[in-house]
């Protein structure tokens, strides 16, 4: 008997200089630890800070053939630029997470609408705006198990300087608590 | 005993993992694909000046060249980083550069100077949206025609293809081996899409990958050639410093390498530039097709349009139309059998591309007959890909003509 199927698109989207291609780059490691097939694209300005950013991640337990996203399950949205300019790219069933320290207006809300303020959230908690990429990460893990949590730590320790795991685990755990409030 | 036991047991398992490891899939970017089939290749020298889409090419081989005694070194400007490389391989190394549309452009006259002077030597064009400095973050394919005659001069060129960060790491290989077989300029073209990419790939063990080395005379130095065609039209090649005497010149030369005008001289100089690709086609055409035999409608494209039109070929065959898909790897020299043989046999064709139709241009050459399959264009300039869904539109569009 074949597997059945499974298929996610993921688009986390922004402004440059806010981590979102490290998240997916993380995403599409966490999603090679659990043993499915990913591509991971992005499109940005030339500018290295501000401008718009966006990272795609196509996972699937069979060959992608196109790498980008194109019909979205899972849209993360770090500003309203971002929010505005992808949210009709979303599927009618897919999950729209917000960054509401950014985003004030939403045109689509439904149950699968999360919005939480992420940035205000990192500076408070963390002390820093900084990991709020893994924050973020660490909230569409926990609440669409898109990939394993484990997987997500590993993919982390993997994937930032030494210096800063510390601070991205409690990001991280952070954000899988928030989660679980927000799933309430 | 026991405790020996134990140990050997530990060992074994230790064993399992790292094989584990050697075959499990990891993440890897087009460009460090690239950069890590030419070390797999046996690239030990690099020239470049880095570029967005390419730069990671550069940064990884900064890194890793140094480790096993190669050469990094970056240039002034895209000219001198293609006349380093064209220096070092005549030097006897395996010799790559990397870049991206700007640069290519920079390039041009002395990837002339390698193709007349017959020098093994790789250019990676990671190409961008375009013309000018364009958009340095976008698609686009638009150097599909200046790969092949951005030269001034009548050469033939090699340019390979890939679709997918494992075909660029089989490709760069590829690259190589061809330059050092043919002696002559290979450029591999990648799509920005593909460079930035990133992709869950297994490559194959290391051991396994075949590399081609160049001919190397075995002849007295007093009675070498620098360019002495054997059957196949390919010649060996001495390295500067092996005790072989030979000159090099960008001016027609005799087999000696000196300049000559003598008609003659010239002709067989001409000659064997293109003959040492005609007669090997075979050798350097490759193709990947998918459901050609039952077609009615095919699509034809290249690079990153290639992955996008198997997806949308595998939405039309769920819908019951009979539709297959034509990707060279190999774009020039161009796979004129390939395409007459599916212009022949189907009744439409669409070709996607990033440009305003370069390959469509050469699939209009091929078509011969009045009875050979209608051509239809789907083009796109302005830095975003093609989708799946649209290029399903053009092809139910065309599919009850």
């Amino acid at each position: 008997m074949s597997k059945k199927k499974m298929i996610k698109e993921v688009r986390f989207s922004g402004s440059g200089g806010q981590g979102l291609i490290l998240a997916g780059i993380i995403l599409a490691r966490a999603a090679v630890e659990d043993g499915l097939n990913v591509t991971q694209t992005q499109s940005y300005g030339p500018e290295s800070r501000g401008g718009y950013s966006r990272a795609d991640v196509v996972i699937s337990n069979e060959d992608i053939n196109y790498p980008e996203a194109t019909n979205l399950d899972i849209l993360l949205s770090l500003t309203q630029e971002a929010c505005d300019k992808y949210i009709f790219d979303l599927k009618r069933d897919g999950v729209l997470i917000c960054d509401t320290s950014h985003v004030k207006n939403i045109s689509i809300i439904n149950d699968n609408t999360y919005e939480v303020p992420f940035t205000e959230i990192a500076q408070k908690e963390l002390g820093s705006e900084i990991p709020t990429n893994i924050l973020s990460l660490a909230f569409v893990v926990k609440v669409t198990n898109i990939v394993n949590e484990k997987s997500l730590e590993t993919a982390i320790r993997a994937s930032v300087r030494p210096a800063f795991i510390d601070l991205n685990i409690k990001a991280m755990k952070l954000g899988f608590k928030l989660a679980k409030e927000y799933q309430l | 005993m026991t405790k020996e036991k134990a140990t050997s047991k530990k060992t074994e398992k230790v064993e399992a993992i790292v094989e584990k490891k050697v075959t499990k899939a990891v993440i890897m970017q087009g460009n460090e694909a690239v950069a890590k089939g030419a070390l797999a290749a046996g690239c030990d020298f690099f020239a470049g000046y880095p570029i967005t889409p390419s730069t990671e090419v550069a940064e990884i081989l900064s890194n890793e060249l140094p480790k096993i005694g190669g050469t990094f070194i970056q240039m002034e400007d895209e000219i001198a980083s293609m006349c380093a490389i064209i220096g070092a391989s005549l030097a006897g190394a395996k010799a790559l550069t990397a870049t991206s549309g700007p640069g290519f452009s920079l390039m041009q006259e002395a990837i002339g100077f390698a193709k007349i002077t017959e020098t093994p030597t790789v250019v990676v064009n990671v190409q961008r949206m375009g013309p000018s400095t364009g958009m340095p973050t976008s698609p686009g394919q638009g150097d599909i025609m200046q790969s092949r005659w951005g030269s001034h001069g009548d050469a033939p060129a090699i340019v390979l293809y890939p679709d997918s960060v494992k075909e660029a790491f089989q490709l760069t290989i590829r690259a190589f081996n061809l330059a050092e077989k043919y002696r002559s300029c290979v450029v591999l073209l990648m799509d920005e899409v593909l460079g930035h990419m990133r992709e869950a790939v297994t490559l194959p063990d290391l051991s396994t990958v075949r590399v081609i080395n160049r001919i190397k005379p075995t002849v007295p130095p007093q009675w070498y050639k620098h360019y002495d065609e054997n059957q196949k039209y390919l010649s060996p090649i001495a390295s500067f410093g092996e005790g072989y005497r030979f000159h090099v010149t960008g001016l027609t030369h005799d087999d000696h390498g000196f300049p000559t005008n003598k008609p003659n001289e010239a002709a067989k100089m001409m000659e064997r530039l293109n003959k040492k690709i005609k007669h090997n086609i075979r050798d350097l055409v490759q193709i990947e097709t998918e459901h050609m035999h039952e077609a009615k409608v095919a699509v034809f494209a290249a690079g990153i349009m290639g992955r996008a039109s198997k997806e949308a070929v595998k939405m039309a065959r769920a819908e019951g139309l009979k539709v297959g898909l034509l990707r060279p790897l190999t774009i020039w020299p161009f796979p004129d059998d390939a395409v007459t043989k599916m212009l022949k046999d189907v009744d439409a064709v669409v070709v996607p591309e990033l440009n305003e139709g370069q390959l469509f241009h050469e699939l209009e050459r091929l078509v011969r007959e009045r009875k050979d399959g209608s051509l239809h264009r789907l083009n796109r300039n302005d830095g975003t890909v093609i989708t799946p869904a649209e290029i399903l539109t053009k092809i139910k569009e065309v599919y009850n003509g």
